[in-house]
């Protein structure tokens, strides 16, 4: 990954630091250089390192301190167990949902980069960045973040809430509390609500549709202190 | 005999006399400025003195790295106490759920389920990856200035050279000078408790032998505090606990017992140990009363509860001291106490400690550190500076029970100490969570979905 603007060479560098097994680097700032001209993006980039723009200096210092505080074995990524150990983590309903969604297929392990990369999602929206051209589609536009919570529902991944999908989510909020027959039927109503082409399950259009009216800009960004 | 007459020999017993007259020296002035006030209990001000000129070096140094920091246009990595994310009103489930929804308050009558109901799970729960109360009471607590220790240093790098300098100074004075000193101090303080409890058991007179051991106590914890360089500042000493009650407080590090045992005669609880602590534990015991529980017998609450109201209904006896959470939490927080000692019907004296993290982190992370390599950092530290505070006591009042009493206690301390109350059991540094506290969030939103009715199973 060379490239040529310094600052983000040592952001790359950086996080390569941290992906990289056995090395141990203590929570150090990143960069030696000085800051590109534009304080509030801080990071250009290119390519698939969209991501770092919405996340400034400061706030990838703290996040990487955080990273490493959850980070029991001190190997530079984190497994699910560390996940498990945060204890209001661990009394969400939908709390091993959300820790499966920071591992990408088939993985245990989550470095720093990927780390950041599902928490760039919550990023509140902006008005400047709606503004600014964006090679394609930063990871906090409303449809990015509508999409992942799409994914919570969608365990398989193939783009279609089944009604199988939208039962073991309400098992998992509602715990022991509702029987099946009406849990049953609070799913076939809301995918009967939904379903627009009649296949018995929702499609992401079809979810995004009827989503339109939520403030998923609000409802779905976490406010960054500094 | 011939070996005596060699030259280097003569160096030899040079360098020795040196050594020994170092040494007595050295003796001399421990003796005179540090145990001689210790065993009277007077106090000459050298450790405020020392305290103010630290202070302004912490000072001047921070303002150094911000400086350096601007110059070459970096930024400094400024710990956050307040957390990293704003975090909103701290709101129910049912509210959240309703706002989301956009409809009015009130429970909806029809079983209602929305897609979007997803996204305050969702929320809550990258918050928490982000922020959460309780991971970060389990490590020391980051501070906003230097105070010139690596190990509380997140920007360490070389900043300028005068500010290495001065570290380096540092490191020097503590490891070199005061370290020793404090060695010498805790080892000189153990060995008299040990020998004077002892002799002090030996005495047949009961009145003579309680006094004696009250004064061999005090002088002994007051050396020990000498050689922590700990300068405790005790408020409202009206309150302090009386014979027959309990001592409650806020638990950061073993060295807490220290810090309230200079103040006052306690009788201490806990786990019968082996080695130094078991032999520190027997020889206590000869001259005062206190509770060493064997390993097997802690398990059996019953039997614990009738221990401690045994000795707290003999008025004979010194207040036991109690540290209700069970466990070291970092001094930012109040975690639950344990309802075992608020179920003995006595009056329950509270004491709030809170630590100056400025001149050493004395909280106990025993997960990274045994106690000797704990011992040792804190007696490599600055100082251990402590405000102590005692509160009026308590009493459980009518139709309060033991948990909620345990409560009201705890929320008097942490308001005293400054400090977070938290309802989280700090046992979950080693502990999982348990799956009760799940299944109350989804009750509270199966409720939001059915609207509070009965449901089916």
């Amino acid at each position: 990954l060379a490239k040529s603007c310094p600052g983000q060479e040592t952001v790359t560098l950086y996080l390569r630091g941290v992906a990289l097994r056995g090395r141990r680097p203590r929570p150090a700032p990143p960069s030696t250089s000085p800051p590109p001209a534009s304080t509030s993006h801080p990071i250009k980039q290119e390519d698939n390192l969209t991501e770092t723009r919405l996340v400034s200096h400061s706030q990838i210092t703290r996040l990487y301190s955080r990273f490493t505080s959850l980070d029991k074995g001190e190997n530079g990524t984190l497994s699910r167990e560390d996940f498990q150990r945060i204890p209001e983590l661990a009394i969400n309903p939908l709390g091993d949902r959300i820790i499966n969604a920071f591992f990408p297929e088939g993985e245990d392990q989550v470095n720093f980069r990927g780390f950041m990369r599902i928490l760039a999602h919550f990023r509140p929206i902006e008005d400047n960045e709606k503004k600014s051209v964006a090679v394609s589609e930063p990871l906090n536009s409303r449809t990015n973040k509508l999409l992942f919570a799409f994914r919570l529902y969608d365990l398989d991944r193939d783009d279609k809430i089944s009604r199988e999908e939208l039962l073991q989510v309400l098992r998992m909020m509602v715990g022991v509390n509702i029987s099946d027959d009406q849990l049953g039927s609070i799913a076939d109503r809301t995918i009967q609500e939904a379903d627009t082409n009649g296949d018995n399950s929702i499609s992401f259009n079809e979810f995004i549709k009827v989503l339109e009216k939520v403030d998923v800009e609000q409802k779905m960004s976490i406010r960054f202190l500094h | 005999m011939s070996w005596f007459t060699f030259p280097a020999d003569n160096l030899l017993c040079r360098c020795l006399g040196i050594s020994i007259t170092c040494l007595h020296v050295w003796l001399t002035i421990l003796l005179v400025f540090i145990i001689t006030p210790a065993v009277l209990g007077v106090s000459f001000g050298i450790r405020r003195l020392y305290l103010r000129t630290l202070l302004k070096i912490f000072e001047w140094a921070t303002s150094r790295m911000e400086k350096e920091a601007k110059e070459k246009n970096q930024q400094l990595y400024k710990p956050c106490s307040n957390g990293i994310i704003a975090k909103e009103q701290a709101s129910s489930l049912q509210q959240e759920i309703q706002e989301l929804r956009g409809s009015p308050s009130g429970l909806p009558s029809v079983p209602e389920f929305e897609l979007a109901d997803i996204f305050y799970f969702c929320r809550t729960g990258v918050e928490s990856i982000l922020d959460d109360e309780v991971t970060k009471r389990f490590s020391a607590q980051e501070l906003e200035g230097w105070n010139l220790l690596t190990r509380s240093n997140y920007n360490f790098r070389h900043i300028s050279v005068r500010l290495t300098v001065l570290w380096g100074l540092g490191v020097l004075i503590r490891y070199g000078v005061l370290l020793p000193l404090r060695v010498t101090l805790a080892v000189v303080g153990i060995c008299l408790l040990l020998v004077l409890t002892t002799l002090v058991g030996f005495l047949p007179n009961k009145e003579l032998r309680f006094y004696l051991s009250e004064k061999v106590h005090l002088m002994c914890y007051r050396i020990c505090v000498k050689s922590l360089t700990a300068i405790i500042t005790y408020h409202n000493r009206e309150n302090k606990p009386k014979t027959g009650g309990i001592c409650v407080s806020n638990h950061t590090t073993p060295i807490d017992v220290i810090i309230l045992a200079n103040d006052g005669c306690y009788s201490m609880v806990g786990q019968v140990h082996g080695g130094l602590m078991g032999m520190i534990q027997r020889a206590m015991v000869k001259s005062s009363h206190h509770i060493w529980f064997e390993r097997s017998e802690v398990k059996d609450r019953h039997l614990v509860a009738k221990r401690l109201s045994d000795h707290v209904a003999d008025k004979t006896k010194q207040p036991i001291l109690i540290f209700p959470e069970g466990t070291c939490i970092n001094n930012t927080s109040v975690m639950m106490f344990k309802k075992g000692s608020f179920e003995i019907a006595c009056t329950v004296y509270p004491v709030a400690i809170k630590y100056d993290p400025r001149f050493g982190d004395a909280f106990w992370n025993s997960s990274k550190f045994g106690l000797v390599s704990y011992l040792l950092r804190m007696m490599s530290s600055w100082a251990v500076v402590c405000s102590v505070w005692y509160l009026p006591p308590m009493n459980r009042e009518e139709g309060e029970d033991a948990v909620q009493f345990a409560n009201r206690v705890k929320a008097a301390i942490a308001a005293q100490g400054g400090l977070v109350d938290l309802i989280w059991d700090g046992g979950l540094k080693r502990a999982k969570v348990k799956d009760a506290f799940k299944e109350e969030q989804q009750k509270l939103y199966s409720e939001v979905l059915v609207g509070g009715q009965e449901t089916g199973d």
